[in-house]
């Protein structure tokens, strides 16, 4: 991961690896993507147990700075940390002094005075945790920059992938929809192409990015590309980014009958996957999100123990001995 | 049309420099005399007669910059740049001429505003400044400025700059009714339902790190829509800013079919293209942004062929809490004035890009001649107008360097080569290092 130098190095126990950050996919090697993936599968096998809290980070600090409703990444990594051990406090911008007008860097300075290990940051603007990674000390953590980059979201999907198909490498996935306005389908796109993957981008003309294919990926607006798939990733339509008169399509119900993820576009056996929240009906018919080959909610639980990783490996000096499980036995 | 305070001339020598003027045709080491502010002789072992001596031995004498295109903040955001501090920015850039847009609060567009500015111009001006008018009241694109009166009061030209004169009906009527006034219109071209929200170039880097797409045409279409209007009325225009290839190309289509078109380019836009915005610096977010590599191609060869006549900078300082917040939140614009030069030769001349001749030509009478303005000549009995310029010093750009009053430049930390020692703007000396 990308390794940025501490202004105030004396001052941390010697111990302390080297400041790292999470806020790009670029940020990470293959080697780091497949040792994220080994540390969650670990900490699945802990999650099995009775007693599900591990001691791994007991006295480090995580802060949530949540700047976007989110329900799923929020609540996955507040419960990824609190598994860990670790001390946790989750700041909304309503009702905090960014309700006041308090600039993003000032709101940072504050939190950072606290001393926190890790700081979780989702912000509608493209470089928020960059400015969040220069003014404090801590590690940094993406969890959603405007449409730039949602890297723990690539992570889990990847790991529900290699779970339920075993293996990433060779992987056709189509992502269908919004991807203009999607910070998962960027994500996606790099990591997919960072593990081998192969990558056909599905939409309306208006909603594939100009340009896009230089990602590595294909990309057509002919929803019957979807076929040649072993996974279809279907995006949400973001209503509240389609702003008035920009006429990216001329409705939703139109999007819904050219582009719509239906039970007679899929063949049988190909996995369906979406990053929620679905708008049913809209980008995703109700019978594929409630079929069996749709793996929304293993996706959801992989959240959960691949932000434990992501934790993990910036808290600790070396990677996880996968081997030796009584290194995550509870005390 | 040019105001700046008032101090006395003064009598200088510059001995030993290398003295290049591109429209004299003037390329060697020579003594200059400037007395009581006018080039008195050129030649070898001048007599000093007891004028203040600067040393150019080893150093390029040239004529000095005029930029056609400055944001002064004044009035309105005082706390950003005044006619003081931005005319002091520029002494130290290398200018002897600057005009400043009027996209101020309140706008520039009545004679009174404009007064009060040639006012503390005339107090406050390190070097010679020009202020444009507003082409429509406010800026709001409806009715137009009292343009007769403006020019009457001192406007050395009309501009929108920052926005464009949407509607072509209006436009037309600005180019008649500017011609009377003998004025150059200038015009910021974006076509902004194209433009719409775009925070940079539609390209692959946009595609990749999700900002909002600034396409190319949004620009070309409105410079072909206004060459056309330029055309019909057989009326002078300059472009502000290109930015675009397909720009350059309908501006030389246009010259060659007569149009009296001029243009001015950036130096951030001649030196980098949009994978600059990787980092995610504030301080590359401008408008028109930076463009691809074919684009940034098209404009050097575009000053280079004479299709291209200005290096404008378009400072624009912004204060410092307001960039230094995500790309997105910050206000598009960039300071220029003090490392114009530097830019242009580290990236442009020593790489073997451009000469040298056509940086100096560019930056000071091809300026100069677009909105009408004396050129500065190194000749016997013009105003001395010089820059002194040191091409072999190397130096970091560090904001505590910096005249202006806001530090948002697109080079800041990087090390460069090119320095201004001294500039004589309107026979005083304006500044020296």
């Amino acid at each position: 991961m990308a390794e940025i130098r501490v202004m105030r190095e004396d001052l941390r126990p010697p111990s302390s690896p080297p400041r790292r950050h999470f806020i790009s996919i670029k940020d990470v090697t293959r080697d780091d993507v497949e040792r994220l993936l080994a540390t969650a599968r670990t900490l699945e096998r802990s999650m099995q147990r009775e007693v599900k809290k591990l001691p791994t980070l007991k006295g480090r600090l995580v802060i949530n700075v949540f700047y976007e409703s989110s329900t799923r990444t929020s609540s996955s990594f507040e419960l990824a940390a609190k598994r860990l051990s670790a001390d946790t406090m989750s700041i909304k911008s309503s009702g905090s002094s960014v309700d006041k007008g308090e600039s993003l860097k000032d709101t940072a300075i504050t939190l950072g005075a606290y001393d926190p290990d890790v700081i979780v940051i989702r912000h509608p603007q493209i470089g928020a945790p960059n400015l969040v990674a220069r003014v404090t000390e801590a590690h940094v953590v993406n969890a959603g920059d405007g449409k730039h980059q949602h890297p723990t979201q690539a992570l889990l999907d990847l790991y529900t992938m290699r779970e339920e198909l075993g293996r990433v490498e060779g992987l056709h996935v189509a992502i269908v929809g919004d991807v203009l306005h999607s910070r998962v389908a960027r994500s996606l796109i790099q990591a997919l192409a960072l593990m081998g993957g192969h990558v056909t981008l599905v939409g309306p003309p208006a909603l594939l990015p100009r340009g896009v294919e230089a990602m590595g990926c294909e990309a057509t607006t002919d929803i019957s590309a979807i076929a040649g798939a072993d996974v279809v990733y279907v995006l949400r339509m973001q209503r509240e980014r389609m702003q008035e008169g920009a006429n990216y399509v001329p409705s939703l119900r139109e999007y819904a009958a050219r582009w719509g993820v239906t039970p007679e576009r899929l063949r049988p056996g190909q996995k369906v996957m979406h990053p929620g929240p679905m708008n049913r009906g809209v980008e995703i018919d109700p019978r594929v999100a409630d079929h069996a080959d749709a793996l929304i909610e293993t996706q959801v639980r992989a959240g959960l123990v691949t932000r434990m990783a992501v934790l993990y490996d910036l808290l600790t000096s070396g990677p996880i001995e996968v081997k030796t499980e009584s290194v995550l036995e509870v005390a | 049309m040019l105001f700046v305070k008032d101090a006395s001339k003064e009598n200088i020598v510059v001995r030993g420099a290398r003295v290049i003027d591109p429209g004299e045709g003037v390329d060697a080491v020579l003594d200059v005399r400037v007395d009581d502010g006018v080039i008195a002789a050129l030649g070898q072992n001048l007599d000093t007669n007891s004028h203040h001596v600067l040393d150019g031995e080893g150093l390029v004498l040239a004529p000095a910059f005029v930029d056609p295109h400055v944001h002064l903040r004044t009035p309105g955001r005082e706390d950003e740049e005044t006619i003081a501090s931005g005319t002091a920015a520029a002494a130290a850039g290398g200018y002897c001429a600057i005009l400043a847009m009027p996209n101020t609060d309140p706008v520039v567009d009545s004679a009174a505003t404009l007064g009060s500015l040639i006012e503390a111009a005339r107090t406050e001006a390190e070097v010679p400044v020009g202020f444009l008018a507003a082409i429509t009241k406010g800026q709001a694109g409806a009715e137009l400025t009292e343009m007769g009166e403006l020019a009457a009061a001192g406007a050395v030209g009309f501009s929108d700059d920052g926005v464009p004169v949407a509607a072509p009906g209006l436009m037309r009527r600005a180019l008649q009714y500017g011609a009377v006034t003998g004025r150059r219109i200038a015009l910021h071209c974006e076509e902004r339902t194209l433009s719409r929200d775009g925070q940079m170039h539609e390209g692959e880097v946009s595609a990749e790190l999700g900002f909002a797409g600034y396409p190319s045409v949004a620009e070309s279409l409105m410079v072909e829509r206004d060459l056309a209007l330029a055309a019909y009325e057989r009326q002078p225009l300059h472009l502000l800013h290109l930015s675009a290839w397909e720009s350059v190309q309908a501006l030389r289509r246009a010259r060659g079919e007569g149009v009296k078109a001029t243009a001015e380019v950036t130096p951030h836009h001649l030196c980098l293209t949009d994978e600059a915005i990787r980092s995610l610096d504030p301080n590359l977010k401008m408008n028109p942004p930076l463009r691809s590599a074919s684009d940034r191609t098209a404009l050097i060869e575009g000053l280079k062929d004479g299709t291209i006549t200005a290096v404008a900078t378009d400072h624009a300082p912004h204060a410092r809490h307001e960039k230094e917040v995500p790309f997105e939140a910050a206000p598009f614009g960039v300071t220029g004035l003090e490392t114009a030069f530097a830019a242009l030769y580290t990236h442009l001349v020593e790489p073997g890009l451009i000469p040298l001749e056509v940086v100096l030509e560019r930056m000071s009478a091809g300026p100069a001649r677009a909105y009408g303005l004396d050129e500065p000549r190194i000749a016997v009995g013009s105003a001395a107008n010089l820059v002194l310029l040191d091409l072999n010093a190397s130096y970091r750009i560090a904001e505590e360097s910096f005249r202006s009053r806001s530090v948002n430049s697109w080079l800041l930390g990087e090390t460069v080569k090119g320095k201004v020692r001294a500039t004589i703007a309107a026979g005083r000396l304006a500044y020296t290092t």
